[in-house]
């Protein structure tokens, strides 16, 4: 079989010493800045960016997969441990997670989260390597009008599955794409929004914007805020493997909290935060004892933790075989296939098999590692709980100037990310945000290449949009996403889920 | 008229001015086309439009529909904001400049001010600390090439 010839391809790839030592690393680095406050995955992937420059695609790649679901992971740690979620995925764990720990099973909760963590991510991996090939089939029929379509449908599917006002985000994306429009025009070969300046001539690097923003915006909203003093509230943590109990009653939330967050990290927006929620609404609906629900149920833990990585194992499948990215973080993996010179797309399979199947593999020797990982050296990562911000926001500094330095080896960068740090402090303090932003930014020139080039193919007849079938199915989807978010019935229903979560 | 939604007043302004300023410089400045020979102007002015539209549909929601509290945008954490900010452009002029051995310990110290809980005690730990972990990884870990030592020594 096909499936099992590229799996054992991918093995081969992701098993030599070198992948699996970038594996590792990522895995590491994931769980750290999932248990450190203040630091996301987005951030620290930006900021990593300049280092790969010397590293090859694959083992660039697996290192940055392996961040994205290591932060998975670690973030669900501290939500249990100290009722702060790392991530914003993990923020329903909290709620019961916390629970479970004050009454003496923070083992327990911690074991039902890597465990159904694992689990999931095994799934996860095997639903991508089964269903990307006859995606990316599918894609190659695509034409510049299915593309645009497509990205359409991806930049409206990540704003309405998110929380916040939809106007304010769609407004968001209108402004990435604007954006990415300071660059020279590929047809023509003018310039434009330049201002005169050689620097922007070439386009504004996604890795300022998501440095300044994602890194410089949130240290000072941070440092703006009166400090939190973290206690850890469990310090030994005792007992880690569940009891017979605890297994009967988890594994089937284990299920169907995979089971939901693969299909939702499919979707354009889905992804781990958006299969955390619902895995924590399904449980509560379908329990016997929902007045068990944030009085540490742990169902309440497995679900969610089992479909947040699910859903982000998933949400590689629309990156690695459209090109298109469903959130930040693959936004930001698209950023770097190119950096290496990898057009991100659907002919990635065929011409790098290599990195395709080597990905997806790591993936599965990732999660493992977390497991070990996280488990059974549980105590050093509720040691570094305890490193307080002033120790750690320089360093966060330190790493984003040196790594916007080297992008070019120039300064201008480094003005630059000043500048977006201002921004993205605004946007802070607006409640806009900034994520939709960074994928429209990285969307935008392919965007416009393809809506000029099947306008060129139509003769300027904006219909062809709508007479293609396949184009017009992805624009009614959208619109139907947005209309069907827009109704009142199902609007108060998105945003009491979300608050549920508060 | 009274705006009931401060947050959403601003962004929506921000919104308009962006979209504007963006369709104007467009159709100014660069050749729109037509349809069937899309001209670099088309797609900008395009996107300008859409967001200045939405901009004032969240300009008047602001304004029309209550919301809790009237959402007030808040202080401006100056202070940090300032310090970080100021930390980054100190960064810029220095390191081609005084190289990284000088840069690194000035930026961790002066961005450490922004903190409310500063102490010299622990912004020299971090900065020496972090100058020698950044040599340890940039220089000899990935051969990055970034000015080490001042320039009037040579460097």
């Amino acid at each position: 079989m096909d499936l099992i010839n590229n799996l054992m391809m991918g093995f081969g790839t992701a098993f030599t010493p070198e992948n699996l030592m970038y594996a590792f690393g990522g895995a590491v680095l994931g769980t750290l800045i999932g248990v450190l406050p203040g630091l996301g995955p987005v951030a620290t992937i930006a900021m990593l960016l300049p280092s790969i420059y010397s590293l090859d695609a694959t083992p660039a790649l697996i290192m940055l997969a392996g961040i994205y679901y290591g932060a998975q992971y670690g973030g669900s740690t501290t939500a249990i441990l100290i009722n702060v979620p790392g991530e914003s995925s993990s923020v329903v764990t909290a709620i019961d997670g916390y629970q479970m720990a004050r009454q003496g099973r923070a083992g327990s909760a911690l074991a039902a989260a890597g465990l159904g963590s694992f689990f999931a991510g095994c799934v996860g991996t095997v639903i991508i390597a089964a269903f990307a090939p006859p995606l990316t089939e599918l894609a190659f029929k695509f034409g510049p009008a299915e593309y645009f379509s497509l990205m359409v449908l991806g930049l409206i599917g990540a704003v309405v599955l998110a929380s916040g006002s939809l106007v304010k985000a769609i407004s968001m994306i209108l402004l990435g794409l604007l954006l990415g429009q300071v660059n020279t025009d590929v047809i023509s070969g003018t310039p434009r929004f330049s201002f005169d300046v050689p620097e922007l001539t070439d386009g504004i690097n996604f890795v300022v914007i998501a440095m300044g923003i994602f890194g410089f915006g949130e240290i000072i909203a941070n440092l703006g805020q009166p400090a939190e003093h973290r206690e850890v509230f469990t310090k030994d943590v005792k007992g880690l493997w569940p009891t017979k109990q605890d297994f009967h009653d988890a594994w089937p939330a284990v299920l169907r909290g995979t089971a939901l967050g693969s299909l939702l990290g499919v979707l354009p927006g889905g992804g781990a935060l958006l299969a955390s929620f619902a895995a924590y609404t399904l449980e509560k609906k379908i329990s016997k004892t929902p007045e068990k629900f944030g009085k540490g149920a742990i169902q309440g833990v497995a679900g969610p933790e089992s479909a947040n990585n699910a859903g982000a194992q998933t949400s590689f499948i629309p990156m690695l075989t459209l090109g298109i990215p469903p959130n930040a973080v693959m936004a930001l993996m698209v950023g770097a296939m190119t950096i290496k010179g990898i057009q991100p797309g659907p002919q990635v399979m065929t011409s790098n098999p290599e990195l395709f199947w080597g990905l997806i593999a790591s993936m599965w020797v990732g999660n493992l590692m977390l497991v070990i990982l996280n488990l059974p050296l549980i105590g050093i990562w509720i040691k570094l709980l305890t490193v307080p911000y002033r120790f750690l926001f320089p360093a966060i500094v330190v790493f984003c100037c040196i790594g916007t330095y080297t992008l070019n080896n120039n300064n201008f960068d480094v003005f630059m990310t000043a500048a977006f740090a201002v921004v993205g402090y605004i946007f802070y303090k607006l409640s806009c945000e900034a994520a939709p932003l960074l994928l429209g930014f990285i969307l935008g020139p392919m965007m416009e290449e393809n809506l000029r080039r099947a306008l060129l193919l139509s003769r300027g007849d904006w219909s062809t949009f709508l007479s293609r079938p396949l184009s017009a199915g992805l624009l009614i989807a959208a619109a139907l996403m947005v209309v069907v978010v827009m109704l009142p019935s199902i609007k108060n229903k998105r945003e009491e889920a979300f608050q549920d979560a508060d | 008229m009274k705006i009931k939604s401060q947050r959403d007043f601003w962004s929506g302004l921000m919104f308009v001015v962006v979209g504007v300023a963006f369709a104007c410089g467009s159709i100014i400045n660069y050749s729109f086309g037509t349809s069937a020979r899309p001209g670099p102007g088309y797609f900008p002015f395009g996107l300008g439009v859409l967001l200045a539209v939405l901009g004032a549909v969240v300009l008047f929601k602001a304004l029309t529909i209550e919301s809790e509290g009237g959402q007030p945008v808040g202080a401006f954490a100056w202070k940090p904001l300032l310090i970080v900010v100021g930390a980054i452009i100190l960064f810029g002029f220095a390191l081609p400049r005084l190289g990284m051995i000088i840069t690194l310990p000035l930026l961790i110290t002066v961005s450490s001010f922004a903190s409310d809980e500063f102490r010299w005690r622990d912004a020299l730990l971090s900065s020496v600390v972090l100058t020698a972990g950044s040599y340890a990884i940039f220089i000899w870990g990935l051969n990055l090439v970034i000015p080490i030592w001042p320039t009037f020594l040579g460097g």
